[in-house]
Formats: C-alpha cells, sequence, structure tokens
C-alpha cells in the first residue's frame, strides 16, 4: 500500500537529531511492549509481514505522531482483537473475562526466554530457478498493490543493476494478501542515485534494494 | 501506580510526546493488555522480564564491535564474513547466537557504506542491540536514500567528494552490518583493544570508529 510508512525520499522531516544521552527504553511501557510483541509474535499467529501490515494500516496520523514503541503497543492491540485473542470489553476492563484458546504455537515462555533470541530463517524452496543473473539490467516494476508489499515507492519504475542473489525467501506480499508462505528468489539491486532523483542525486551516490522477484521486470 | 517514576524518566528523554497525559495513557494501556494476556495463560510475565533484561543487559554492539575486530585482524575470517556473514559469525562460538541472512559490507577508501530501513525500521538487533531512536525515525528513513551525506553531514562526518556513497535499504530479512575500515596506528592491537575502538555508528554507516588516540593506552 501507498502508505507514510514507504518514507524513502519523502521531505521535510527535518535534520538527523541523535540523542545526547541514550537509554535503552523511556518508560517501562516501552519495555514491556517490546516484549509482549516478542512473545507473542512467537506463538505462530502471524508472522514478520503480517506484524509490519499492521503498523502499515494505522491511520497515517496516528503513524506519525507516535514513537516506535507506541506502533508496536497499537499493532499488538490491533492484532490480538483482529484473531480473537482479546476483546475490547476485556480491553476496557483491564482484565479477561474467559479462559484462552490454543494458540497454533506454545509462546515463548520462562526465565529463559531472553537467552534463546535470535531472528528467524525466511529460506523457502524455490520454485523456479532464478529468472536474473548478477550483472544484469532490471526495471523495478510500476505497481502499486493496495496490500503489503516491500518494493518502495522511490525505486518503481527505475533502472537497477543485479548485484547478489539473496536465496530464495519467504514473499511477504503473499504472505499478507493470501496467508501462504510463498518462496520467490530475494536479489539486491542496486541504482545510481542520478537513476532514481534525477538532477536533485548527490553526486557519487548509489542505493540498494533487496527486491524480490514479481517486483522486478527484464529491461 | 509507578506514575511518578515513569514520569520522571520521561522527562528531557521522549522527544515524540511532549504531554504528560499519554503517557499514563501507554502505561495502562500496556499494563491492561499484559495482564490480559496474561490471565488468560498466553504470555508468562517472567519471560517478559527475561527478554527485557536481554536487552538491557546482553544484546548490544560490543558483539558487533568484536566481529569488526576479528575481521581487522583475521583475513581469512574477513573474506568468509563479506561471503556468508551468518555463517562466518557462527563459526566464531560468540555467547549471543546470531540469526541468518546476515550481509556485511566493507568499507574502503573508495566506498562508504550506510544501513537504512526506509519501509520500517529493520536493523541488525542481533550485533547492535535495540535500534536508536534517530535510526527508526522519519528524518533518517526519509532522507537516506536520497541525500546520504547531508544526514551524515547530521553526524558530523564529511566524507572525501570522490568517496562513492553505497546506501542499503533492508527493505527484506536481509540485515546489513557495515565493516568499517581499520584506524590507522593500530598495528599489532589486539582484538580486545581494536573492539574498543568499533562504534555502533560506524556499523551503520553513519560514523567512523574512534582514533588509536581516543582510548586509553
Amino acid at each position: 500500500m501507498n502508505g507514510v510508512h514507504d518514507m524513502g525520499g519523502m521531505d521535510g522531516f527535518g535534520k538527523v537529531t541523535p540523542e545526547p544521552h541514550e537509554v535503552p527504553f523511556h518508560t517501562d511501557w516501552e519495555a514491556r511492549s517490546l516484549a509482549l510483541n516478542r512473545v507473542m509474535g512467537s506463538a505462530g499467529e502471524w508472522n514478520i509481514d503480517i506484524g509490519r501490515y499492521w503498523i502499515e494500516t494505522l491511520p497515517p496520523a496516528v503513524y506519525l505522531s507516535s514513537s516506535y514503541y507506541r506502533k508496536w503497543f497499537l499493532r499488538l492491540e490491533r492484532l490480538c482483537l483482529a484473531r480473537g485473542l482479546v476483546s475490547e470489553a476485556e480491553l476496557a476492563s483491564g482484565h479477561s473475562k474467559g479462559p484462552g484458546r490454543p494458540l497454533k504455537r506454545p509462546p515463548q515462555s520462562g526465565a529463559q526466554a531472553g537467552a534463546s533470541l535470535i531472528r528467524g530463517n525466511y529460506d523457502q524452496p524455490p520454485r523456479a530457478p532464478a529468472l536474473f543473473e548478477v550483472g544484469q539490467t532490471v526495471r523495478a516494476r510500476n505497481i502499486h498493490p493496495r496490500s503489503h508489499t516491500r518494493l518502495p515507492r522511490f525505486a518503481r519504475g527505475h533502472l537497477g543493476t543485479i548485484e547478489r542473489i539473496q536465496g530464495c525467501h519467504t514473499y511477504p506480499d503473499a504472505m499478507v494478501e493470501k496467508g501462504v508462505e510463498q518462496g520467490e528468489w530475494l536479489y539486491t539491486v542496486v541504482f545510481d542515485g542520478r537513476e532514481l532523483w534525477g538532477p536533485d542525486a548527490e553526486v557519487g551516490t548509489a542505493i540498494s534494494i533487496e527486491a524480490f522477484e514479481p517486483y522486478l521486470e527484464p529491461a | 501506580m509507578t506514575g511518578d517514576h515513569d514520569h520522571d524518566r520521561k522527562h528531557g528523554h521522549d522527544h515524540d510526546h511532549g504531554h504528560g497525559s499519554e503517557l499514563s495513557e501507554m502505561q495502562l494501556r500496556v499494563r491492561a493488555l499484559e495482564t490480559i494476556l496474561t490471565e488468560k495463560g498466553y504470555v508468562d510475565p517472567a519471560a517478559l522480564d527475561s527478554i527485557i533484561e536481554a536487552y538491557e543487559t546482553r544484546i548490544g554492539p560490543h558483539i558487533g564491535a568484536q566481529v569488526v575486530a576479528r575481521a581487522w585482524v583475521d583475513a581469512d575470517f574477513k573474506a568468509a564474513l563479506i561471503a556468508d556473514a551468518s555463517n562466518a559469525i557462527a563459526q566464531l562460538g560468540l555467547q549471543q547466537k546470531v540469526g541468518d541472512h546476515l550481509v556485511a559490507v566493507e568499507n574502503t577508501p573508495t566506498t562508504h557504506n550506510m544501513i537504512v530501513c526506509t519501509l520500517c525500521s529493520c536493523y541488525p538487533w542481533d550485533l547492535l542491540g535495540l535500534p536508536p531512536v534517530w535510526y527508526k525515525s522519519a528524518p533518517y528513513r526519509s532522507r537516506t536514500v536520497k541525500e546520504p551525506r547531508k544526514v551524515l553531514a547530521d553526524f558530523g562526518v564529511t566524507l572525501p567528494a570522490d568517496t562513492r556513497v553505497r546506501v542499503w535499504d533492508s527493505t527484506a530479512e536481509t540485515r546489513f552490518i557495515v565493516l568499517p575500515m581499520r584506524p590507522a596506528g593500530t598495528e599489532g592491537w589486539s582484538e580486545e583493544k581494536l573492539a574498543a575502538l568499533v562504534t555502533r555508528d560506524s556499523m551503520i554507516g553513519t560514523g567512523f570508529p574512534k582514533a588509536a588516540n581516543e582510548v586509553a593506552p
């Protein structure tokens, strides 16, 4: 979807301002929100792509005015409601009004949960040989799907070069739209700054994206 | 209620919200959801505590710094890291395991690499810990792909005009870490001493390692 989350190339957000004194979390609820997302995310009720989509579909004004952990919390609350894990009445009262249902997988539990934090593997078996090869010129498709996609707007329609083949990974678009783990070849595609930004590009810049095969066409 | 405590923590730190009422609203909402999910048996609060503790105390840029320092002293490891970072790091036997699909990109005198995620905030948590607020912010996410040199200027970093800037947008499950150049004057240094030079920002590409004379001899 062409949402406000797709920020690459937008103007007007101002300077990057590192915090003078960084802390892991600014408040306790940020920490709890992160950990709740991690634990509930391990229950197999949704995957990383679906989790992202439920952040992207926050109302634009909410997205832009919410901190990172607030967005994470709102996403979790919405997903729990949508999947029937909690009800509006329970959220309003702050307590459960009945037993839970079985989850697809037992979520992380116990005092050792933090010791086993490791990212998932997204490899999928290829369904066909890779269509493109390293060094080939490709065009990022001019597509505007209304559902989830990981092809950023700034790349669409532009010519780039296949730099790496990263293997065959779970295709986010199909996961969100159809709920299926569909393997697609993933490429690093590099674009010259001038191809993306024309005469407004900075001198000597190149930008790559990680592009699934359906995002690309031969040039 | 721990509202006063949280208000104190927030004061002067939280740039995202200017008014105190939202803090208490968020505190109440997060607590309500945690309570409900716990009462239903979905969530074990001990697991939450353990995850928070891991990110507060164990998982951080010191892991990435160890990897960079090893690459600076061991050419074979560096070659393996560039070829397949996940596999090479797994061979190091670090206490904290790292995930798959990691890619290490090397800075050279002619190319400077920067990592961004324009669509959300993808970041190599395994190696660098919690992402800093600026990495997740709209200014960094919007500008880095269009004007990376101006973004670097916000960090006080200026590159030679003929150095090529390469920006890696983390739009899939691949994760990137920058292998910065080894500072001059560090010949013969131990890995441990070298690791102390490796800043988090140098592994994102928004900074350089410390100079040799910036650490205690």
